[in-house]
This record gives structure tokens, sequence and C-alpha cells, in this order.
């Protein structure tokens, strides 16, 4: 069980890493991509901020889920 | 800015601080073993515990400093709020089940489970010392703050009284007070951040037609203070700073908005100018020193881009040094959450491994949505009409204070109560980190249940004493900038030992100790040797500095890795040639 719920998490963990690294690494060298707004009027960093804060909360509901209930009754 | 005492707020703040301290004294009757005194006996119930994790951690710099920092420069302060959430991620998925399953009272316990080895208690008591300390300064300053408009008390004053309550409390009930102290605190913080949020989209916009004029403040070599050439006061002849943070232009050449939508907030204020402040000093030739605040129009679309606040202005330049500076900071908020000892420390309140990963992500769920928040709420703020152009931290309650006056009395004291309840999980991390780890490694001998609790407390003490006197004395220094310190260090030092002890069955307790050892010097070495410190703490030119960019988290991380796995490939052999389990 605490095996496969550390694959579970690393696995999760690495695609919040792409998600977060990509933010970061367009903040450093394309900034200009952030003042685009294409949805809404609103713009690439408020989207993307929002974004991430939201991923963070459905990737750990996600992991709750996956790691399963049956594991508090021990 | 001149702030007058509200009876309100000094009532509705008195009440919280009698509240907490009933409940420390009702609570302390429960925790007399060192288990309760420092992991609550593990029976904090998940979503409690949750709560209080988001207590921690929503400390006054992510209340007041960011934003602050958002009121006055617009979208960089919420990459801290990113970057804050996001260290939550490697919290749940690498280490909270790990540290549940691990430890048993501090930080040190998790990393020396396998070895029992005296150097490792040692090395890591020191780190969650120094981290703690680190963290504790910020807190201090921003207890200070509050208090000279709440109270109208001088700044030594609000530290010494957030330093004496927290002592009370924690001395009087340890981990079970503090953990339902962070409760309270994280809850109503939400609850009224969203309260607060909901009032500044009913507000809308509107625009101020007035044209605001510059302001100074000269410091007279004797002390006194002049305000735009009068000296500062409320009566006749004596001239107080306006307060500031205005529209000048809205979308369609409107006057106001009326109510918004949450996204309709950004988009109108995307396509409308408002007016910032840029402040500049000059020291005249009799030694006075003179502050002038300049109203500066800026487009919308640029205060709501990344880039625009001096210490991130580099990400847009050509300087590479600048990007590696950003990425250096933007890795340590990644990686310091998990690192951090008063957070750990809290995996160790709750029953089980599933209990762990629930009460994170009830945290992360508190956490994020606040982070939300801050930036409604530091763009509310900066379209006030109500900031104080000298102080930055002061955004979040005078916005509410433009507001309703109860609304800024309740939010002035959940402020003040945050400092307190991240004071308090300080100081016992402190406390557990000498009276658990330190102390039996220097006297060889092992305590009793009674002596632990009894050093935590004394130990309480000494920290809590320590931090007033660190809180009085760096009075003037930059909030969120000590916090970038304490969480560069705790990233450095602590995360690669435990990351690699979970991942990694080659790892020797020497490896260990180095990479906490190095990581903790390193940080510590960058950070006093960098180009803000120097201008910020030294007062030297920036240019002087002997590193070449101020955030360290992007070598020295790397740094503690590697030199944990180089020495623990070094010692490999050594230890596996000793018989039986390795003692030094």
């Amino acid at each position: 069980m605490k095996s496969r719920n550390s694959r579970i998490g690393l696995v999760l963990f690495f695609l919040y890493l792409l998600l977060y690294g990509g933010f970061v690494l367009l903040n450093t060298f394309w900034p200009t991509t952030m003042d685009a707004t294409p949805l809404a009027g609103v713009n690439v960093a408020i989207w993307y901020g929002f974004g991430l804060i939201l991923a963070a909360f459905l990737l750990a509901l996600v992991y709750g889920f996956l790691c399963g209930p049956a594991e508090d009754e021990r | 800015m001149i702030y007058t005492p509200s009876l309100l707020a000094v009532a509705i703040f008195f009440l919280f601080v009698s509240i907490t301290l009933g409940l420390s004294f009702y609570l302390g009757k429960r925790a007399k073993s060192s288990a309760g005194y420092f992991a609550a006996h593990g029976q904090i119930p998940w979503f409690v515990n949750g709560v209080a994790f988001a207590g921690d951690y929503l400390s006054a710099a992510s209340f007041l400093g960011i934003c602050g920092m958002i009121a006055f420069h617009g979208y960089d302060g919420f990459l801290y709020s990113i970057g804050y959430l996001a260290g939550w991620v490697v919290a749940l998925f690498v280490v909270a089940e790990p540290m549940k399953r691990l430890g048993k009272f501090t930080f040190a316990d998790a990393l020396n489970s396998q070895f029992d080895s005296p150097g490792i208690k040692l090395a890591v008591g020191l780190s969650t010392l120094a981290v703690s300390v680190f963290y504790l300064i910020p807190q201090m300053v921003g207890a200070g703050v509050l208090v000279q408009p709440l109270l109208g008390l001088p700044h030594w004053a609000g530290v010494v009284i957030v330093g004496a309550v927290v002592i009370v409390i924690v001395v009087t009930a340890g981990m079970v007070s503090t953990t339902w102290v962070q409760f309270l605190k994280g809850s109503l913080l939400v609850i009224f951040s969203a309260v607060l949020t909901v009032m500044i989209l009913q507000r809308g916009f509107e625009v101020d037609p007035s044209t605001p004029e510059p302001q100074t403040v000269t410091i007279t070599t004797d002390g006194r203070e002049i305000v735009n050439g009068l000296p500062l006061g409320k009566g006749p002849g004596e001239a107080t700073l306006q307060p500031v943070g205005t529209i000048s232009r809205l979308p369609g050449g409107e006057t106001s908005t009326g109510p918004l939508g949450p996204i309709e907030f950004f988009s109108t204020l995307q396509q409308s100018e408002v007016v910032l402040w840029t402040s500049e000093k000059t020291t005249a030739e009799d030694g006075s020193v003179t502050t002038t605040y300049s109203p500066k129009p800026v487009s919308g679309s640029q205060v709501l881009r990344p880039g625009e606040h001096p210490k991130f202005k580099g990400i847009r330049g050509d300087q590479f040094s600048e990007k590696l500076n950003f990425l250096s900071l933007m890795l340590a908020l990644f990686c310091g959450t998990a690192s951090l000892p008063h957070i750990l420390i809290r995996y160790y309140t709750v029953k089980n491994e599933a209990a762990a990963r629930k009460s994170t992500i009830v945290g992360i769920g508190c956490i994020g949505f606040f982070y939300v928040l801050t930036l409604y709420m530091g763009l509310g703020a900066m379209t006030s009409g109500a900031m104080d152009v000298t102080n930055s931290n002061m955004a979040a309650p005078l916005l509410a204070k433009s507001m309703s006056e109860l609304l800024f009395a309740i939010i002035s004291a959940i402020a003040f109560t945050t400092v307190l309840g991240t004071v308090s999980g300080l100081i016992l991390a402190s406390a557990g980190a000498v009276a658990h780890d330190l102390v039996g490694c220097f006297s060889g001998i092992k305590l009793t249940d009674h002596e632990q609790v009894r050093i935590a407390k004394i130990t309480s003490v000494i920290v809590g004493a320590i931090a007033i006197v660190l809180g009085i004395l760096f009075e003037k220094l930059n909030v969120s900038y000590l916090v970038g310190w304490a969480f560069s260090v705790a990233a450095s030092a602590n995360l690669p030992s435990l990351v690699m002890l979970l991942f990694w069955k080659g790892v020797t307790k020497q490896g260990i100790i180095a990479a906490v050892v190095v990581g903790m010097t390193s940080s510590l070495a960058w950070i006093l040797l960098s180009a803000d410190t120097f201008s910020a703490v030294y007062g030297l030119p920036a240019e002087n500095a002997l590193v070449p960019f101020s955030q360290p988290g992007i070598v020295t991380i790397p740094l503690g890795f590697a030199t944990l796995i180089a020495v623990s490939l070094l010692t490999r052999t050594v230890n596996r040639d000793a018989p039986g389990p390795t003692k030094e």
C-alpha cells in the first residue's frame, strides 16, 4: 500500500512539476506570453496562475481518491 | 499616515486574545506528557489539522505581505502566492505519509529513524532552530506593524505583547492549544478574506476625478517628521500624508462600474488606468532625509502582468543572472514548504498516514482558496483610495477600513491572531528541537518524559525572548524578504536529506549530516553575501556583493543533494563493514 501510494504520489508530483515548471520558464524567458488576453479579456498570467492553484487542489483530490478510503480503517 | 486607534478594534482584539488564552488554559490540562505536549497525543481530527495547516502557513507574510505587494506593484505579489501553494504539492505527494510513518515528535526523528545517530539530531536540530528563528523575525516585525494603527501603541509594544501571549500559549499547553489556535485563526482568515472579496466585487471600481499631487516626508537630524513642508500632526498648521490608491480611467470613459463578477473584475481592470506611487529618497546637506512619493498612472494591462516590481523586473530584462535569480526564488518557494519544521511537526498530531494525507488535502484546499483571494484583496486595496503610501504591510487592514470600521477591527484582530498562531508553531518547533534533539546529544543522558516537557517549556520562554529582541531590532527590514531567507535555508538544509532518504537506499548518516550542514551554511553564506543583504542590511552598495544574484536556492539545493550523494557513496563501505547498527 505504501509503495503504491508513493508511486501515485510521484506521478502526480511530476505532472504538477511540468505545469509549474512551464509557468516559471515562460515567465523567465518569454514573459510577454503572459500579457496576451486569450479568454474573457483576462490575461494568461491570471489564467495560468489560477489554473496552477486549482490544479494543485484537483491533483490532491485525485491522490486522496486513488489512495483508497479502505486504508482509513486500518 | 496618522492612525486613530478605534475602540471597537481594541475591544475585538482583546476578545480574540482572551479566547485564545482561555483555550490554551483549558486545553493545557490535557497535555502533561511529551506525546501530548509535542504531538497532541496524535489525536487531532484530520479536518481540524488540515485547517490548522492553513493557520500555520498563512503567516503575516502571506496575509499582510502579499496583499501589500499586490496593492503597491500589481501581479508580482501573486507569484509568491503561486509558489507558496505549489510547495504543498511536494508536501502532499512526497513528504506527508513518510513523515508520519518515520517520525514521532520532531523533523530530526524522521531523518534519524534508520540511524539512531546523535550527529543527525545535532545537525537537524540546529537547522530547525536556524529556520525557525529566521521565520520568527518577520512575524514579530509584522506584529509591531499591526499594533501601531490598531491600538495606537509603538512598534516595540506590539512585539512584546505578541511575544508574551505566545509564550503563555506554548508553555501552558503545547501542541494541543497551538493546533486549536491555528484552526480558529485559519478558519477566520479564510472566511473573512472571502467576505472582504465579495465586498470588493460588490463595490466595483470608481474613477477618482482629482489629480494626485506628490507627497514628501522629511526626517530631520533631530528626529522630527515634516510632512509636505509642515510638522506631522492633525492640528492647524500641521499635515499628515493623504491616503492613496485610485483609478484614473475606466474602459469606455465610465465613472463607476457598479458590482462586478469575479472574471469581469480583471477584464475591467485590464482596460483601465491605475495611479501607483513611486518613492525616492534624498539626503540634504544638513543631514535630513526626504522621501518623495510621486503618483504614476499605469495601465491596467501593465498592473496585471508579471515583471513590474523592482525585484521581478529582471525577467523582462536581458541579464541572465536576473533571470536565474527569479528561477532560484521560484525553486526555493516550491521546495521550501515541505522543509519547514513547524509545518512538518504537524504531521505528528494526527493518528495515521491516511489522516496525514487527508489533512494535507484540506490544507491545500484552504490555502489555495485563500491565495486566489489575495489577488482580489491586493487589487481591491490598490484601488480603494485608503492606502498608506509609506507602508505596504497595512494594505489589507486599510482596505477593510475603507469598507467598514467593524470589518477593519475584525481583519486586524485576525491578522494579529495570525501572527500569534504562526509564532506559537515556530516556538514549539524550536522547543522540540532543543528538548528532544539537541539536549540529548550534548548531555548524552536520556531525558525522562517529564524532563523533556520541562526543558521544552524553558526553551519556549528563551526562544520567545530572543524573538522579541530580534523583532524590535529588525523593525525596518522588509517582512517578505526575511521569509524568503527562511524558505531558502529550509529547502537547502532539509529537503535533500528528506527526499533522498525516501528514494535512495544508499543514504548514510554521514551523508545526511553533511547535506544538512552544507545546505544550511551555504545558503546562509550566500544570503549574507548577496546584493539584497548588502543594500538592505549592511547599507553598502549592491554592486559590491560577492555572489552574482540574491536568491541562493538554485545553487544551494542541488549542492545539498550532491553533497549527500557524494558523502554517502564515500562512507557506504565503512558503514557496511561495521558490525551491527551503526553508532557514532
